[in-house]
């Protein structure tokens, strides 16, 4: 009876902790929307009233976000850089599942464990060693060739490269997951029914991985859209958004616009990674 | 012929890999160590050595900060696993069917929102006028405003928030295999709640535990947006020092050198967890 009743209380005790944890989880996150719709041009208390003008009003001080060209212009390249990272590895992601799932060759585990590596190397690290390397070519070729290669100084290809360099381990790990689950009996089935390779593996294999794929898509958007840190090293004349988010909020101090993409972000982001679940949990087990 | 494609498929699967892992990690980082080991003679005039390395030994401030950093991210990592833990335990084994596959989706969703944000967060949360020093005066607690912010135990805890989740996925995937029926023998053969926990629960979890702990290390260590907007100009995180090398100081050899420095500790730290609990990078990081 005394032990019931002191399992009661502990567990009790188990799920105040479990609400304590969810509210700390979220108050950051809250705060940060919330201000979003306060009518005044400081994001802090007291409250002045609801408003939408930090989304849609056109005039200062009170510029809204979708009038803010220097946002706008953020979210955009964000968008542009995300899709091509998004893109590119989850081309890579799906040649070495193949390769580390179907593959047979020498030092298998070794070439493994360096495919995860970039995942824990710091991403600071990845942007410096990529900016060096793209200098050294540039200046070595415009001493050379007096020729400037203009794309290998920061701007978007560098970002680009420096996102897809860690980003791409993230998705060859969810697509090889997916891609271990595949029952062979099926493309042999479609084999022995008359198919080439190839038609087997546009009708019966990528079908298979597809929501493998999208999640990994929306993943490495996710990754690139939010990534700062590889970002700060690269970044040239076009900045996404989390850098001109940050210049914002370091020199100028920030007005509840700031709060208002913030809303965006999180709604956004949450809503993709919502996807990205739900189509990984309704995939067909084989 | 048959043996043929399967060569040639082999080379054209490995081609991307390679590229990838070639042109992006393994050269950048020859060329980051090379560019360590230059030194200025005279403008635009180099020669091999150790300096930067020597200036970095011989200046307390720069190797005071490496070792502040990796301790406090050894600190964050454990205070994760520690919060952690008991999360990750009730979603995978406490909570019932539905509210399971809720709470976990609720651990998901904060996870792909910018460090940049969480961070914003906080600052409205915490800083003098913001709502919690409001809240306090209001109260009457306090009668006049404080600032939160601009400390360690702000940064300590910010960064714990900032990747608490990173912890607690691996850990709910982990402990999600575990057949219940192992906690319960160890109940039934009279072990105590403490016993269970430390025989069956956590050596079952340790992949999962290893997993997160490295990559919460990395994160930490490798941070620097929640430190620099948490803690201001004092935070002295060694990433902030890469970067005033590299942006500020325009010094690149320099900066390499600590690049190279901040990536050897972290690498010898994550070594040396993985030989302290037998686990390898394969079964831990690339299971999560």
């Amino acid at each position: 009876m005394a032990k019931s009743a002191s399992n009661k209380a502990f567990l009790l005790g188990y799920r105040l902790y479990i609400v304590a944890f969810f509210i700390f989880l979220a108050a950051p996150l809250v705060a940060a929307a919330t201000f979003a719709f306060n009518d005044s041009l400081f994001p802090s208390l007291p409250w002045q009233g609801f408003t939408l003008d930090w989304f849609f009003n056109d005039t200062e001080p009170k510029l809204g976000m979708f009038h803010d060209r220097r946002l706008l212009r953020g979210l955009y390249y964000s968008a542009i850089i995300g899709v091509m990272v998004s893109g590119l590895s989850v081309f890579v992601g799906t040649t070495n599942a193949f390769l580390f799932v179907r593959g047979n060759f020498p030092a298998k585990n070794f070439f493994y464990i360096i495919m995860i590596l970039p995942l824990v190397i710091p991403g600071v690290i990845l942007g410096i060693s990529i900016l060096v390397m793209a200098s050294n070519i540039a200046n070595g070729v415009e001493d050379r060739f007096d020729y400037e290669l203009e794309f290998l100084r920061p701007g978007i290809l560098l970002v680009v490269l420096g996102q897809f360099s860690f980003v791409t381990t993230i998705t060859s790990l969810v697509i090889t997951a997916r891609l271990k689950k595949f029952d062979y009996t099926m493309e042999e089935a479609a084999l022995n029914l008359g198919a080439s390779r190839a038609q087997v593996l546009r009708t019966v294999t990528l079908p298979f991985l597809r929501p493998a794929m999208i999640a990994a898509g929306i993943v490495a958007f996710l990754v690139s859209f939010e990534n700062f840190n590889t970002t700060l090293f690269l970044v040239g004349s076009e900045s996404p958004l989390t850098i001109t988010m940050y210049d914002r909020m370091a020199k100028v101090g920030s007005t509840p616009v700031l709060n208002a993409v913030s809303f965006f972000l999180i709604v956004g982001s949450g809503l993709l990674a919502l996807i990205s679940v739900i189509v990984q949990r309704n995939a067909p087990a084989d | 012929m048959q043996s043929d494609i399967r060569r040639l498929s082999l080379i054209l699967l490995f081609a991307p890999f390679a590229l990838w892992i070639f042109l992006l990690i393994v050269l950048p980082h020859i060329g980051m160590i090379a560019l360590s080991l230059r030194e200025k003679v005279a403008p635009r005039v180099y020669e091999f050595g150790f300096g930067n390395y020597i200036d970095f030994i011989q200046e307390p401030i720069y190797w005071n900060t490496l070792l502040r950093t990796g301790s406090m991210s050894i600190l964050v990592t454990f205070l994760a696993l520690l919060i952690g833990f008991p999360i990750a335990y009730y979603i995978a084994k406490i909570a019932g069917q539905r509210s399971k596959g809720a709470l976990f989706l609720l651990c998901l969703i904060p996870l792909w929102v910018s460090d940049l944000i969480r961070a914003f967060g906080w600052i409205l949360l915490l800083r003098e006028t913001g709502v919690a020093s409001t809240f306090l005066q209001w109260t009457g607690a306090i009668d006049q405003p404080i600032e939160f912010l601009y400390n360690d135990i702000t940064v300590v805890v910010g960064l714990v928030y900032t990747v608490i989740l990173f912890m607690i996925v691996p850990l709910v995937s982990t402990l999600d295999g575990m057949d219940d029926a192992m906690v319960e023998a160890g109940y039934n053969l009279g072990g105590s709640g403490f016993t269970v926990l430390r025989r069956i629960i956590i050596p079952y979890a340790m992949p999962g535990i290893v997993s997160g702990c490295i990559v919460v290390f990395m994160l930490t260590a490798g941070s620097y947006l929640t430190p620099i907007l948490l803690g201001g100009k004092n935070s002295s995180w060694f990433t902030e020092q890469i970067y005033d090398q590299f942006i500020t100081r325009f010094n690149w050899e320099s900066g390499a050198a600590f690049g190279f420095l901040l990536l050897a500790f972290t690498s010898l730290v994550v070594w040396l967890g993985l030989r302290l609990t037998g686990q390898t990078l394969a079964n831990t990081v690339a299971k999560s």
